[in-house]
C-alpha cells in the first residue's frame, strides 16, 4: 500500500512537470512552433534543435512542447464535459428510474452503437472552414467531449440505481427529505469517487481519440501542433528506425497514459 | 594472406560483376496493380488497373510510342485521314491472329467501332470519338482495309486509336481473345491477375524472334504502397510503376541501381480560388478572388523551388502552366517562368487597392486578407504544400488557414455547395492532346474548377479561352491547333485561374534483373515496352533478400 502511494506521488510529479512544460511552452521552447527552417528539414538532434526538425524544418522540441499544451489542457476539459453530461443524465436516470432511465439508457446505447470516428468526420465536414486553428482544436475536443459520455453514463446510472435503495436514502426519505435535497446532499457525495474515476479514465482516452483524428488529418489544424499530429510522423516505420528520436511524442503519450492509470484509485479504495 | 581458393572465389565474383547481365527469354515478370480491375473489356475501361491490363493485352491499330511521343503503326501498317478530318482509312496487317487463333480482319475493326460508339455500351473510350450528331460509319471494302467516317471533324483523331483495343467479331471467347502481347490466363478477385504470353502476337524483334520475350506477367492486387515497397525490397516484385518521392528517396539511398527517374511527369499540383458567383462567401472575398493582381501576387509569393526540394525531396519541378515541359509538342516554351519574389508580389497588389501595414495585408475597405485553403486529408504531400504556402504567404501579410477534409466532403464543397475559399488538388493528365482537357478549360465544363458549369462565360478571358479551345478542336492542321492552344496557355499564365505549383517526376523502381526497362513519363511508365523486356539469369531480385 505504501509503495503504491509512492508510485502515485512519482506519477503525479511526472504529470505536474509535463503539464508545467505545456503551460509555459512559450518560455521553454526557443522558437515558434510554425517557424520553418527550410534549409534544415529532417535535421538530427543538435544543440539548436534538441529533437531535430520535421520534414518542413520545424523544431520538433518546440512542437512537442506546444503539442503537450494543446493535448493535455484540452483533453481534461473534454473529459470534464463528458463526465458532467454522464453525471447529470446518469444520476437522474438511476435515481428516477422508470421510463426516464429506459430512455436515457437507450440513448446511450444508440450513441455507443454509432461509429464515433465517422460521426466526428461528418461533424468536422459540416463545420465552417474559416475558423482559426485554436477554435478548430477547441471544437474538436468539445465534439469529443460531447460524444464521449455514454460509457461513463452507464457506470454512473448503475451506481445511482444501487444508491436509490440504500438504507440511508430510505431513512432520509422516511424523514421527509425532498427529492432534490436527497440528490444533492446524499446521493451526489456518494457518487463523487465514481465520477472522479470516470473523469481520470476519460483523459487518456480523449488524448488518444485526438491522436487518431489527427492521424487521419482531421484533428488539430496546421500549423498548430498536438500529440496526435506529431504522431503522424511515425506512420513510416523506416523513417522511425532511421530517426528513433521521432518516437518522443509516443513515449510521452504512453508515459502520460500510464501515469493517469496509476494515480487512479483502485476498486477497493473506491469502495 | 588470402588462400588460392579464396583468390579464385574473389576472381569469379569480380567477373560476375564485370559481365553484363545476359538476358534470356521466358520467365515471369511480377509487379502490382494498385486497385482491383473493374473490367477486362477494353471498351469499358475507366480505371487505372483495367487500363494497365488493356495496355498489356490489347492490340491497337496505332500505338503512341511512349518514349518518342510519336505515333507508330501497329495493327494498321498505314493510315490516311481525309482533308475534312472526318474519315480515316486503315490498311491492316495481314496474317494476324487473335490469342485464340481467330483471324484478324477489317470486320473486327468494324465490330469494335460499332461497340465503342453504341450509346448503350457507355464506353468511356468511345466518348472521345463523339464529335457531333449522327452515327459513325465503318466500311470494310477489303479484309485488310477499314474506313471509319465520323459525323464531324475530330482533332488529333489518329492519336485516339491508341486507346482502342480491337475485339474479335467472331471469337467465342469475346473480349478475352486479344491481339496484344499477353492474354488474361487467370484472375482471382482481390488477389492477382495472371497474364500469359500470346502465342499469336504479331510483333517480332529485328532478328525475327517472336515477342514478347517474357512468358507471363503476374499482377498482384496491392493497394498498400508500403507493402509493395517491402515486397520489392525482398525481391518478390521486379517493378514498382510509380513511387512517391519519399519512398523513392529511401530506396535510392539503399540501392541507387534499382531506382529510375523518368523525368518530369504530366501531373501537376495546383491551387485555385473559388470564383463561383453562387459561392456563399462575403462579397469582399469574392472581389479578391476575382482580381487578377491578387491571384498573380499569390503565385509570385509562393516559393515553388522550396516545395520541390522539401515536399518532393527534389523529385519535382516548379510548374507555371497547364502543360508540363515533358509534353514536347504542346508545351508553350515562349512563356516566361514567374520568379519567386514576395516584394514584387506586394508591388503587384498595391494598384489593386491592397496595402501592407504592420505585417498585415489589408484590402481597400480595411479587411484583413485571410482565407482558408482546403485539401484532402491523408495526402501528406498536399498537407505539406499547404503548410509551406501558409508560411510563404505570411511573408506578404496574408493569413492562411489550412483545413483538411475527407475526399467526399471536399468534392461536395468544390462541386456542389461551393463553400470554400481556395483549394489545393492535383490534376492527373493522361493525354498529351489538349482535347483531353476540354472539360477543364471550357467555361461550361464541370472541371472548370474555379467557376464550373457556367451558362455563359463570366469573364472576357474565359470567353476567349472557350473560343480558342473550340477552334483548336476544329482546326485542320496540328500547327494551327498548337498556335491556338499556345494562346490559351498565355491567357492562363496572365490570369492564373489555376496557380500551378509543381510537376512531379515519374519515379519507377526496376529490379536489376529486368533487362531493357527504360521508364518514361507517359503511362504505363515502367512497362511501356513490356514486349521487349527480358529477365536476366541473375537470381538476385529487388534490393536485398
Amino acid at each position: 500500500m505504501k509503495s503504491r502511494g509512492k508510485l502515485r506521488q512519482v506519477c503525479a510529479a511526472v504529470l505536474c512537470v509535463i503539464f508545467a512544460v505545456g503551460l509555459f511552452a512559450g518560455t521553454v521552447s526557443p522558437y515558434s512552433y510554425s517557424k520553418q527552417f527550410r534549409e534544415r528539414p529532417n535535421a538530427t538532434p543538435s544543440l539548436s534543435h534538441l529533437l531535430g526538425t520535421d520534414s518542413l524544418g520545424r523544431d520538433l522540441f518546440t512542437r512537442l512542447v506546444y503539442g503537450t499544451r494543446v493535448s493535455l489542457l484540452l483533453a481534461p476539459a473534454a473529459a470534464l464535459l463528458a463526465t458532467l453530461i454522464a453525471g447529470i443524465l446518469g444520476g437522474f436516470a438511476g435515481f428516477l428510474g422508470g421510463w426516464f432511465e429506459k430512455l436515457i439508457l437507450a440513448a446511450a446505447d444508440l450513441s455507443m452503437a454509432l461509429p464515433l470516428l465517422f460521426v466526428l468526420l461528418a461533424l468536422r465536414a459540416v463545420l465552417p472552414l474559416d475558423i482559426s486553428p485554436v477554435f478548430s482544436v477547441i471544437a474538436t475536443f468539445m465534439l469529443v467531449g460531447l460524444l464521449g459520455w455514454p460509457s461513463s453514463l452507464r457506470v454512473v446510472c448503475a451506481a445511482t440505481r444501487d444508491l436509490r435503495n440504500a438504507d440511508f436514502l430510505l431513512l432520509a426519505r422516511a424523514m421527509g427529505c425532498g427529492r432534490w435535497r436527497m440528490i444533492v446532499r446524499h446521493a451526489l457525495p456518494n457518487l463523487r469517487p465514481i465520477l472522479f474515476a470516470q473523469f481520470w479514465i476519460s483523459i487518456p482516452v480523449f488524448v488518444l481519440t485526438e491522436a487518431t483524428l489527427s492521424m487521419l488529418g482531421l484533428g488539430v489544424m496546421e500549423p498548430l501542433p498536438s500529440w496526435g499530429n506529431l504522431l503522424r510522423g511515425l506512420e513510416d516505420i523506416s523513417t522511425v528506425s532511421a530517426n528513433p528520436w521521432r518516437l518522443t511524442p509516443l513515449i510521452l503519450l504512453i508515459l502520460v497514459v500510464i501515469c493517469f492509470q496509476l494515480i487512479l484509485p483502485t476498486q477497493e479504495e473506491t469502495a | 594472406m588470402p588462400s588460392p581458393m579464396k583468390k579464385k572465389l574473389v576472381l569469379i565474383g569480380l567477373l560476375a560483376f564485370a559481365l553484363p547481365v545476359r538476358a534470356q527469354t521466358g520467365g515471369e515478370l511480377h509487379f502490382c496493380l494498385h486497385g482491383e480491375p473493374k473490367t477486362f473489356n477494353p471498351i469499358l475501361v475507366d480505371d487505372e488497373a483495367s487500363e494497365n491490363i488493356r495496355y498489356l493485352t490489347g492490340g491497337v491499330l496505332i500505338r503512341l510510342n511512349r518514349q518518342s511521343q510519336a505515333l507508330e503503326p501497329a495493327l494498321a501498317t498505314s493510315w490516311s485521314i481525309s482533308r475534312d478530318r472526318r474519315a480515316i482509312t486503315f490498311h491492316l496487317r495481314k496474317g494476324v491472329y487473335f490469342s485464340d487463333g481467330t483471324l484478324f480482319t477489317s470486320q473486327d475493326v468494324a465490330y469494335t467501332m460499332r461497340l465503342l460508339m453504341d450509346p448503350e455500351t457507355h464506353s468511356p473510350t468511345g466518348d472521345a470519338f463523339r464529335s457531333g450528331e449522327g452515327a459513325v460509319q465503318v466500311q470494310t471494302p477489303a479484309t485488310d482495309v477499314a474506313v471509319i467516317t465520323f459525323p464531324a471533324p475530330i482533332a488529333g483523331l489518329e492519336r485516339l486509336f491508341d486507346q482502342v483495343a480491337i475485339l474479335s467479331a467472331h471469337s467465342p471467347k469475346k473480349e478475352m481473345a486479344v491481339l496484344g502481347p499477353f492474354y488474361v490466363a487467370d484472375y482471382k478477385a482481390g488477389s492477382y491477375v495472371l497474364l500469359q504470353k500470346n502465342p499469336n502476337y504479331w510483333k517480332h524483334d529485328s532478328q525475327g524472334h517472336a515477342l514478347p520475350y517474357i512468358d507471363s506477367v503476374r499482377l498482384d492486387i496491392q493497394r498498400n504502397r508500403d507493402i509493395e515497397l517491402l515486397r520489392f525490397r525482398r525481391g518478390e516484385l521486379q517493378l514498382i510503376n510509380r513511387l512517391d518521392a519519399e519512398q523513392f528517396d529511401r530506396l535510392r539511398q539503399d540501392n541507387p541501381a534499382v531506382t529510375r527517374n523518368a523525368g518530369t511527369g504530366l501531373d501537376a499540383e495546383e491551387l485555385w480560388f473559388n470564383q463561383s458567383q453562387v459561392a456563399p462567401l462575403p462579397e469582399y472575398k469574392k472581389a479578391w478572388f476575382a482580381t487578377k493582381e491578387f491571384r498573380k501576387a499569390i503565385s509570385m509569393a509562393i516559393n515553388r523551388a522550396d516545395l520541390c526540394r522539401i515536399v518532393y525531396a527534389g523529385y519535382a519541378k516548379p510548374a507555371y502552366g497547364p502543360v508540363s515541359p515533358s509534353n514536347h509538342f504542346w508545351f508553350n516554351a515562349s512563356l516566361e517562368d514567374p520568379k519567386y519574389d514576395p516584394q514584387a508580389a506586394l508591388r503587384v497588389l498595391a494598384p489593386a487597392g491592397f496595402r501592407y501595414e504592420n505585417e498585415t495585408l489589408k484590402d481597400r475597405a480595411g479587411n484583413r486578407v485571410e482565407f482558408t485553403v482546403v485539401t484532402n486529408s491523408g495526402n501528406a504531400a498536399r498537407e505539406k504544400i499547404a503548410a509551406m504556402i501558409q508560411q510563404d504567404l505570411s511573408q506578404v501579410g496574408i493569413k492562411v488557414n489550412v483545413v483538411t477534409l475527407d475526399f467526399p466532403s471536399l468534392i461536395e464543397r468544390i462541386t456542389r455547395t461551393f463553400d470554400y475559399d481556395a483549394c489545393i488538388l492535383g490534376l492527373v493528365n493522361t493525354d498529351l492532346d489538349p482535347n483531353g482537357q476540354m472539360n477543364v478549360w471550357l467555361s461550361s465544363g464541370e472541371n472548370h474548377q474555379w467557376n464550373p458549369s457556367q451558362k455563359t462565360p463570366a469573364t472576357v478571358w474565359e470567353a476567349e479561352i472557350d473560343k480558342l479551345m473550340r477552334e483548336q478542336a476544329a482546326a485542320l492542321t496540328e500547327i494551327e491547333r498548337k498556335a491556338k492552344f499556345d494562346r490559351v496557355q498565355q491567357i492562363v499564365a496572365e490570369q492564373q485561374p489555376f496557380i500551378y505549383l509543381i510537376n512531379k517526376d515519374v519515379l519507377v523502381a526496376v529490379s536489376s534483373n529486368v533487362v531493357g526497362a527504360s521508364p518514361v513519363v507517359l503511362n504505363p511508365a515502367g512497362f511501356w515496352n513490356v514486349d521487349t523486356l527480358r529477365l536476366g539469369p541473375s537470381p538476385e531480385l529487388g534490393v536485398q533478400k
